[in-house]
């Protein structure tokens, strides 16, 4: 629980005179998912880690980047606080830091908000090795670029982040489970649907031909609405949110790709519904099977969105798309913006940054 | 406008005509007198052109050509911002973007909206009311601000503590680099591949590129809003009544206070019911069912009540709320009727620290002899002070924006920002050091750098650069802030 911030900076500076790139790493329940097969020297900073400042009145927590999740939801449980963004705790291993890198958020996230819209500020390296400070510790501050939630998803590649500080919840007082039978299409237009109505709704995925809509809040209006849009009531079922969460449904086991599309909302299911699984009330949807990324891109962008092997497949290829020249351009010059050598975790996100 | 016009002067114009009909390009100086200042009218100046175009294609031309002849480009929506980030450039094109005014789709199940950048805030809630439907964010201005200007400010609004910033509440942009290509960042999806632009480029203030499209989030109408005012006999009491909600695990709609001087000034503009005697006046807003409303509204008078409220009031009625919120809303003219000018500041502070940094305020208001007024977005810490001066004694004026200047660093201070929702500007450029190592802004000149190599987008604002090295020496003055 102790501040390594400096060792940190004499590694990338010492990975910058030898021009030795470094692939940074905390707890590890990263390293196969996400990115691609990044084959640098690792920095491990999971020595950096520990609560910095939570202040539970003012909804702010400041931890060092190599703080475990679980160590998090510890602390908030304790004074009746939630990560509004659910992220996959991934067997205790995920950190705070790793988790924004690769923007990872849980069910409630079209409700509640992503680890990215949670951001309030961060501190972290660059390629230079320069620690710099973005953002703060209150809601509302525009003062500058917004540097803290460029990170998010840019898995590493433009700064170690060693400080963030995020904004929290308070722990809903009452949450019900509502369960369906229904097929992926008529899943797909009531989670729509009841996600344009005010009740609630803070998670909805379908499964195995069954919709799972999960309402949250203060008990008089999680009863009501309950009541009023009917279904079976699920009782004890934390653990198939937290499974879903965590990705450790029996939907995830196995050798097989798994692909994540980001979708509009409202877009039809496609492919062997057997093989899919459908979050975010429809904007997230994961696929199993063998498929190639232009296939799927080419589905998902018709869809308004796009396609990523998540995990498994060929790692060493490009897992996302490419984007056009003019998006290349914007990102190639953003990193030689923060890391002109490209020391910082070389073709994780592309392999061309 | 003085001295000589830039070299590019003429073959600007003659080209423009060629892109843009005529009433498109405004070049009369008493014309453009209207856009020489946003709503930050301290800072005045004329453009060289005013451009207008009624298409994206139109756009895409101007700044081609712009940046074919090097010419600075600054975009204005409705000119409502508080920071002179609008005002125009002496050596440079004004682009307008209130005539790209249209509601291009409006999708009921996926919940969206594709608007164009000259669309009001507030016309985007009106045209998803027909689905019970409304975009989040609203700032004070949001009859007149613009969706294009709120992405370039990241402009927040009373419910924010809620529902969150712009960049919460938008999915995808078209945007225009400077050198006029169209991009489009985001997608129909709740994430994108690659660096969030999305997230780099709300609150860029144009500096980064020019929206010409947003796609922005609508949310369903909750089903019933209730405001509690409450009067309390000092700042410290509502203060504590501000944490105890929070405390009780409520995150209401919005959360405003208000002080002395602005309870009197709003009450006397909008006879909205106010405790003229309060010291200070908490509004607090709860939505969501009806179940949910009537649960919340009875803690939260509850919790008024047991730490000391002088006085309480429940809405019963949707004109009962809205008239409420009128005293609030309309608290800055109100102010403004109290003297000649006003000076508004910005600075956002941990909740906790607001009883100290009043008293702070109180004491620099002795001071420099200069009344001021707050207004507080108690729930998210932005506090707006009012320095009400007379504009026509340039002392006054000077000594207004040192006071400001004073409360911004003590914002910093005591660990917030110099800028909630206002943005930088022109205005706060010198501030931006107190909130910034050197190495940070350097940082935030690279980030500039690579959108904008020559630095022809709304040059001078927002981010100060430095003088470091060669390149940036080659450039004229007119770019370089020490």
């Amino acid at each position: 629980m102790s501040d390594h911030t400096e060792a940190i900076l004499s590694a990338v500076r010492e990975a910058g005179a030898r021009q030795c790139p470094l692939y940074i790493s905390a707890g590890g329940s990263k390293q196969h998912i996400a990115g691609r097969r990044c084959d640098a020297q690792i920095l491990d900073i999971s020595a950096h880690r520990g609560i910095i400042d939570y202040q539970p009145g003012e909804l702010v927590m400041t931890a060092r980047a190599g703080t475990t999740l679980v160590d998090i939801v510890a602390a908030l449980a304790a004074e009746n606080q939630i990560l509004p963004f659910e992220p996959p705790q991934f067997d205790g291993r995920a950190t705070l830091g790793g988790t924004l890198a690769c923007n990872l958020s849980g069910p409630a996230r079209p409700w509640y908000g992503s680890v990215r819209d949670t951001v309030l500020g961060t501190r972290l390296i660059n390629g230079k090795a320069e620690l710099l400070k973005f953002g703060g510790q209150v809601m509302k501050n525009v003062a500058g670029y917004d540097v803290s939630r460029l990170q998010a998803g840019a898995l590493g590649t433009l700064g170690i982040m060693t400080e963030i500080s995020i904004r929290l919840l308070p722990r809903p007082e009452s949450t019900i489970t509502l369960c369906y039978e229904m097929s992926a299409p008529e899943s797909v237009a009531m989670m729509n649907q009841r996600a344009g109505q005010p009740g609630p709704l803070s998670g909805a995925f379908w499964l195995d031909g069954k919709l799972y809509l999960r309402i949250s809040g203060a008990a008089s209006a999680v009863k009501h609405t309950a009541d009023l849009w009917g279904g079976e009531q699920l009782d004890h079922v934390q653990d198939l949110w937290a499974q879903l969460r965590d990705m450790s449904l029996p939907f995830f086991a196995g050798d097989k790709p798994l692909w994540r599309l980001s979708l509009n909302s409202s877009a039809l299911p496609t492919g062997d519904p057997a093989q899919t699984l459908i979050d975010w009330g429809g904007a997230q949807r994961w696929l199993r099977g063998e498929f190639s990324l232009p296939e799927l891109q080419r589905t998902a962008q018709s869809a308004g969105g796009h396609a990523t092997l998540f995990c498994g497949g060929d790692r060493n290829s490009e897992v996302r798309p490419t984007p056009g020249a003019l998006a290349q351009r914007l990102q190639r010059r953003l990193k030689y913006a923060f890391d002109p050598q490209g020391i910082l975790n070389p073709g994780r996100l592309y392999g061309w940054l | 406008m003085s001295g000589t016009p830039p070299h590019y002067h003429q073959a600007l114009v003659e080209r423009l005509q060629h892109c843009l009909p005529a009433h498109c390009l405004v070049q009369d100086t008493e014309s453009q007198r209207v856009f020489d200042c946003d709503g930050l009218s301290l800072y005045r100046e004329l453009p060289l052109l005013v451009a207008l175009p009624e298409t994206v294609a139109q756009a895409r031309q101007v700044l081609q050509l712009c940046d074919e002849l090097g010419v600075p480009v600054v975009a204005r929506g409705s000119g409502t911002g508080l920071c002179a980030g609008a005002m125009p450039h002496p050596e440079g094109l004004l682009l307008g973007l209130s005539k790209l005014d249209k509601i291009i789709n409006i999708d009921p199940l996926a919940r969206t909206a594709r608007v164009q950048p000259g669309v009001s805030n507030l016309s985007i809630s009106e045209a998803a009311a027909a689905h019970d439907l409304y975009y989040a964010p609203d700032p004070s201005s949001q009859i007149a601000c613009s969706i294009g200007g709120n992405v370039a400010e990241n402009s927040g609004g009373v419910h924010c503590l809620k529902y969150g910033l712009t960049v919460h509440n938008i999915l995808s942009l078209e945007l225009l680099t400077v050198a006029g290509e169209q991009l489009t960042i985001g997608s129909e999806g709740l994430d994108s591949p690659g660096y969030d632009l999305l997230a780099l480029l709300t609150g860029s203030e144009g500096l980064l590129g020019i929206v010409v499209e947003v796609t922005v989030r609508l949310l369903p109408r909750p089903e019933q809003a209730r405001v509690i005012m409450a009067g309390f006999d000092s700042v410290a009491a509502a203060g504590d009544a501000v944490g105890a909600v929070i405390a009780a695990g409520i995150i209401p709609a919005g959360l405003e206070m208000m002080d002395r001087l602005a309870i009197q000034a709003a009450e006397d503009f909008a006879a909205a019911g106010y405790p003229r005697d309060a010291e200070a006046l908490l509004l607090c807003e709860v939505d969501g069912t009806s179940e949910e409303v009537a649960q919340h509204s009875t803690r939260v008078s509850e919790l008024f009540r047991s730490l000391g409220a002088s006085s309480l009031t429940v809405s019963t009625s949707e004109a009962q709320r809205a008239l409420l919120w009128k005293g609030r809303k309309s608290a800055f003219p109100a102010v403004g009727r109290l003297s000649p000018d006003y000076y508004c500041m910005d600075g956002t502070i941990p909740r906790s620290q607001v009883t100290h940094v009043l008293q702070e305020i109180s004491r620099l208001s002795g001071e420099y002899g200069l009344a001021v007024a707050n207004v507080f977005h108690a729930g998210d810490g932005n506090l707006h002070p009012l320095i009400l001066f007379d504009a026509s004694d340039q002392q006054q004026i000077e000594r207004a924006e040192e006071f400001g200047a004073k409360i911004l660093e003590l914002s910093v201070a005591v660990g917030g920002c110099i800028t909630g929702e206002h943005g930088v500007g022109l205005e706060k450029l010198a501030q931006m050091s107190s909130q910034f190592s050197e190495l940070e802004l350097l940082q935030m000149e690279d980030i500039k750098h690579a959108f904008d190599p020559q630095l022809n987008l709304n040059p001078g604002k927002g981010i100060p650069i430095l003088k470091r090295c060669q390149e940036y020496r080659a450039l004229p003055n007119r770019q370089q802030h020490e």
